[in-house]
């Protein structure tokens, strides 16, 4: 592609490597080399894929659904219900799995959504600036301050039948803004470049010079921009469910932990029903988050330690 | 200076207006008619009371008026500090029982905000370029916040309340205690107090040293921070410095982030049955009272809002970029 | 001799490799010299220019002494320069611009810096005021912050502060580069006033403008690769240059007085070496006009004639 040379060449300037980084492919593996490295970026990538395998996997061995009165109430972990039962004699292993399913769904669906928006937003405002740029920024603030899960609230109250990927739409919908904040000053600072002077002098549409100039420039930032916002949309999605404002149908993990507060497990000492929700929300956002560090050591040779 | 913070009001009042459209367009918008689904699970099945209800309802959405003139009469009870009349508590006024769920709510934010960031910010500096701590604290750190309010709260209220003992789990005083300035009845005040705020606390926390952490990396690579080096400065300094100017992106987080802590002590005082705006949305959910719920939002939104302003002015007068680019450049 | 050099060698670490930034430079600095580095990027001319006041860490400092004043500079060990930094050697950063904190008002942080280092500062402030007015600075600029001041006017502060403890050797590092073409010659004027009155006692001065340094250098080195290719006179380094690269270097400017813009000479055909792994032997062989067979050998830097050297077989 003839396109490829600026563009490798813009990366290296945007990230302040030195004169001495060689060609892409070399830079390539240089990532490649780190990332193999990197313990936090292994930890934080292991946990989640082991999680989302569990959430793909285990589901398929449950042999009921996991919201069916199956076994006796209320009892321990043991060897036939691993993770024990509810008040109900519902399988917690079962809701556990089917709830990590959702989980990542919702995080997937709500992430993906707010992340295409910022990106439409922000690279629209940067690289158009003027009125649009003005408007959107408008725009921009005033989601912003709002405060998203209040709003959720209010939204989902009014829905007689709640579903996790309307959900995540929601989520996406109301946690774009500061996104979309990053994507224009990013998009401000790499506009004025030659090489995307040169992209504009020898005209080329805007929306080409975005996705093809811009866009590439950014993709580690991007990547990792959706990572945080994949986190960020499982926790408001879990704190939606812990109100009582979950799926209707099926099973989260949000909605696990409402069911054990609502009917007692607390007072009753049964820990098991409380306890492998929260941990396991917090097991997949924290090694996404850990995995970002890890990520922006990768990505920013300036954090890496020696 | 003066053009920074009218921006900031122009947005702020947009703000309020597009939530304010928000709570009258949302049960207008949804499919079926808002009178029915609010009733629908409405309180007891009093007869009378019901039917009062309903009329109530009627009168007040005056569904047969054109849609403009049913969204100027909103803001015009609005005006009035008019949120309707509670389902759940009929025939107590919404603002009335928001304003003594307001207090509790404070009690249990503000705190719990400024503390943490003050902790969280002084932490995550200190362990920033510390091979040490930086290995094995601000892991913690990520986990903290990751970790989802309500859980955190759960675990604390089981752990140290249920299990432990040590701490009542549940409302803002004991069933026994009688309200007064006396010493008993405060210290059972902040003993019911104190697991909510611990738990909104540390997951704030978590995010305040991380969030620090990051930027005085940035920071200590600034070039004024080589320059320092370059003359031989101590490390005291450079730090110092750093830190100073890693505290301004904070202080922006602190804005941005406030939505966020809101909804964590909402969460968090539902776990602890606590009696504050997070506990009546959840009341008014179950009891389908909207113009409560709805009322809340608004009330929040405006709290954020104030929130959002304060920072703002602590802004300009810590940052002089901020002061100074108004004034014209001085050569 | 001020500054003596003595076969310095500083590498960069990276992943595949140690690149060889500065491969045995030798040269000496008289009292109240000058010295123009000249050279294009790559040559490690900055490089030379930081390992005599701090090195970063990717740096490396593999073998080679300094001698500043008689005295051992303990280049390779960060902790025991401090106490030289400032006091002996003080650095004019190229991001002169962005080297001033944001947050405080100058004159706090210059006094928070003094003081840092052990010295009083209502000693130094009258010394601060002059040297400002000198510069052309009223002290109003104490009370502002550095947003408030221009590019300009931040170059000038940032050279006052550096040298405000009367170095014995400033590190000058591309200075006039974010400049206009009006303000650079001003700044290096500045400069080598600085020198006149005795406020530095030598300098060297980090540039890719030849035509700008050789207006207030006394000497000028041109780095090639990493080494040493010539240091002589300015006037002998533009008009009488013996290296064949310094030769091409000048006869490829259209005339003295136009920069060579750090980039690859478009003059000179090919391209330097990588560092990572040079070829063994003159560095500038394989794009050398006047290359023989003994240039496979490294030549010395040699001095050709008195106060000129130059590392080339067919410069004698």
């Amino acid at each position: 592609m003839s396109e490829m040379e600026p563009d490798v060449r813009a990366v290296q300037a945007a990230e302040g490597l030195p004169a001495q980084a060689g060609p892409p492919e070399r830079r390539l593996g240089e990532s490649l080399h780190f990332a193999l490295r990197n313990p936090k970026l292994l930890i934080g990538g292991g946990v989640v894929g082991a999680l989302l395998l569990t959430g793909l996997v285990a589901p398929l061995f449950v042999q009921e659904g996991p919201n069916v009165y199956v076994g006796p109430q209320a009892q321990a972990p043991s060897a036939q219900y691993w993770l024990g039962t509810t008040n109900f004699g519902q399988d917690v292993f079962a809701q556990f799995v089917f709830g990590l399913r959702s989980t990542f769904l919702v995080g997937l669906v709500g992430g993906g959504i707010a992340a295409v928006v910022g990106m439409v937003v922000g690279f629209t405002a940067g690289y158009r600036g003027g009125l649009v740029d003005e408007v959107l920024n408008m725009i921009t603030n005033v989601v912003l301050v709002l405060p998203a899960l209040v709003v959720l609230i209010i939204a989902a109250a009014y829905l007689q039948a709640r579903g996790i990927a309307l959900q995540g739409l929601f989520i996406g919908l109301t946690s774009w803004p500061w996104v979309a904040r990053a994507v224009r000053a990013q998009t401000l600072s790499l506009a004025t470049r030659d090489f995307v002077d040169l992209a504009r002098l020898s005209g080329r549409r805007a929306h080409s010079i975005v996705f093809r100039e811009i866009a590439p420039n950014m993709s580690s930032y991007l990547f990792m921009t959706f990572i945080l916002l994949f986190g960020g949309a499982i926790l408001i999605a879990a704190g939606l469910d812990f109100i009582g404002l979950g799926p209707t149908e099926g099973v989260s993990l949000g909605l696990m932990m409402h069911n054990a507060v609502t009917w007692g497990a607390l007072q009753l000492g049964m820990w098991w029903w409380f306890v492998p929700p929260g941990l396991g929300i917090t097991a997949i956002v924290g090694s996404l988050y850990i995995m970002n560090v890890g990520l922006d050591e990768v990505f920013n040779p300036k954090l890496r330690e020696l | 200076m003066r053009r920074y913070l009218a921006r900031k009001i122009l947005i702020y009042a947009l703000t309020f207006f597009v939530a304010v459209s928000i709570n009258w367009l949302i049960p207008r918008l949804m499919p079926g008619d808002p009178i029915r689904t609010m009733l629908s699970r409405g309180a007891s099945g009093d007869e009378a009371s019901m039917e009062r209800m309903r009329a109530y309802y009627e009168q007040t959405f005056g569904l047969d008026e054109p849609a403009w003139q049913q969204y100027l009469n909103f803001w015009t009870s609005l005006a009035r500090g008019d949120l309707g009349i509670s389902v759940w508590l009929f025939p107590q006024p919404v603002t009335e029982i928001l304003l003594s769920a307001v207090p509790y709510t404070l009690a249990l934010l503000l705190p719990a905000t400024l503390l943490s960031w003050v902790a969280g910010n002084r932490f995550g500096a200190f362990a920033a370029r510390s091979k040490w701590l930086d290995n094995t604290l601000l892991p913690l750190g990520y986990v903290l916040t990751a970790t989802p309010y309500m859980w955190l709260g759960i675990l604390l209220a089981w752990g140290l309340g249920i299990v432990a003992g040590w701490f009542p789990t549940a409302g803002p005083y004991g069933f026994g205690s009688i309200p007064g300035w006396n010493w008993p009845f405060i210290s059972d005040l902040v003993s019911h107090w104190f697991l909510p705020f611990a738990s909104l606390f540390l997951v704030a926390f978590g995010g305040w040293a991380i969030g620090m952490r990051n930027m005085i990396i940035y920071e200590l690579e600034a070039e004024y921070s080589t320059y320092l080096e370059a003359l031989g400065a101590p490390r005291r300094l450079v730090r110092r410095y750093a830190f100073r100017n890693a505290v301004l992106p904070q202080l922006t987080g602190l804005a941005v982030q406030l939505g966020t802590i809101v909804a964590g002590a909402l969460l968090t005082e539902i776990v602890f049955a606590y009696p504050g705006l997070g506990n009546l949305i959840l009341e008014a959910l179950n009891n389908r009272d909207f113009f409560l719920l709805q009322g809340a939002f608004l009330f929040i939104v405006v709290g954020v809002l104030i929130a959002n302003f304060i920072v703002d002015v602590i802004y300009v007068v810590v940052d002089p970029r901020t002061r100074t680019q108004m004034q014209g450049s001085a050569a | 001799m001020s500054l003596d050099v003595n076969d310095l060698a500083v590498y960069y670490r990276t992943l595949r490799g140690d690149v060889r930034a500065l491969d045995g430079v030798s040269f000496s600095l008289a009292d109240g010299e000058i010295m123009g580095l000249a050279g294009e990027s790559g040559s490690g001319k900055s490089t030379l220019g930081k390992s005599l006041i701090r090195m970063d860490a990717r740096m490396r400092h593999v073998a080679g002494t300094v001698r500043l004043d008689g005295a051992e500079l303990p280049v390779a060990d960060d902790a025991r320069m401090v106490p030289f930094r400032f006091h002996q050697v003080s650095l004019v950063p190229q991001y002169a611009m962005s080297a001033l904190n944001p947050t405080r008002r100058i004159g706090r942080m210059v006094r928070e810096l003094v003081r840092s280092r052990g010295v009083d500062y209502a000693g130094v402030h009258p010394e601060l005021l002059r040297r400002l007015e000198l510069v052309g600075l009223d002290e109003q600029v104490l009370r502002r912050y550095p947003i408030e001041l221009s590019g300009g006017m931040k170059q000038r502060v940032v050279m006052v502060v550096s040298t405000l403890l009367n170095p014995s050797l400033l590190i000058a590092d591309e200075v006039t580069s974010a400049l206009d073409v009006s303000t650079q010659r001003a700044v290096a004027e500045a400069l080598a006033g600085f020198r006149d009155r005795g406020f530095v006692k030598s300098m060297v001065f980090v540039t890719h403008d030849l035509a700008l340094v050789h207006q207030i250098a006394d000497t000028i080195m041109v780095m090639y690769a990493g080494r040493p290719a010539e240091k002589a006179s300015s006037r002998t380094i533009i008009e009488a240059p013996r290296h064949p690269y310094t030769r091409m270097l000048i006869s490829s400017l259209p005339e003295v007085g136009v920069t060579f813009a750090g980039k690859r000479l478009q003059g000179i055909p090919g391209r330097p070496p990588g560092l990572l792994d040079p070829p063994p032997g003159c560095r500038f062989r394989d794009r050398c006009p006047l290359a023989f067979d003994k240039c496979a050998e490294q030549p010395p830097f040699a001095e050709v004639a008195p106060g000129h050297w130059a590392a080339c077989w067919k410069a004698e």
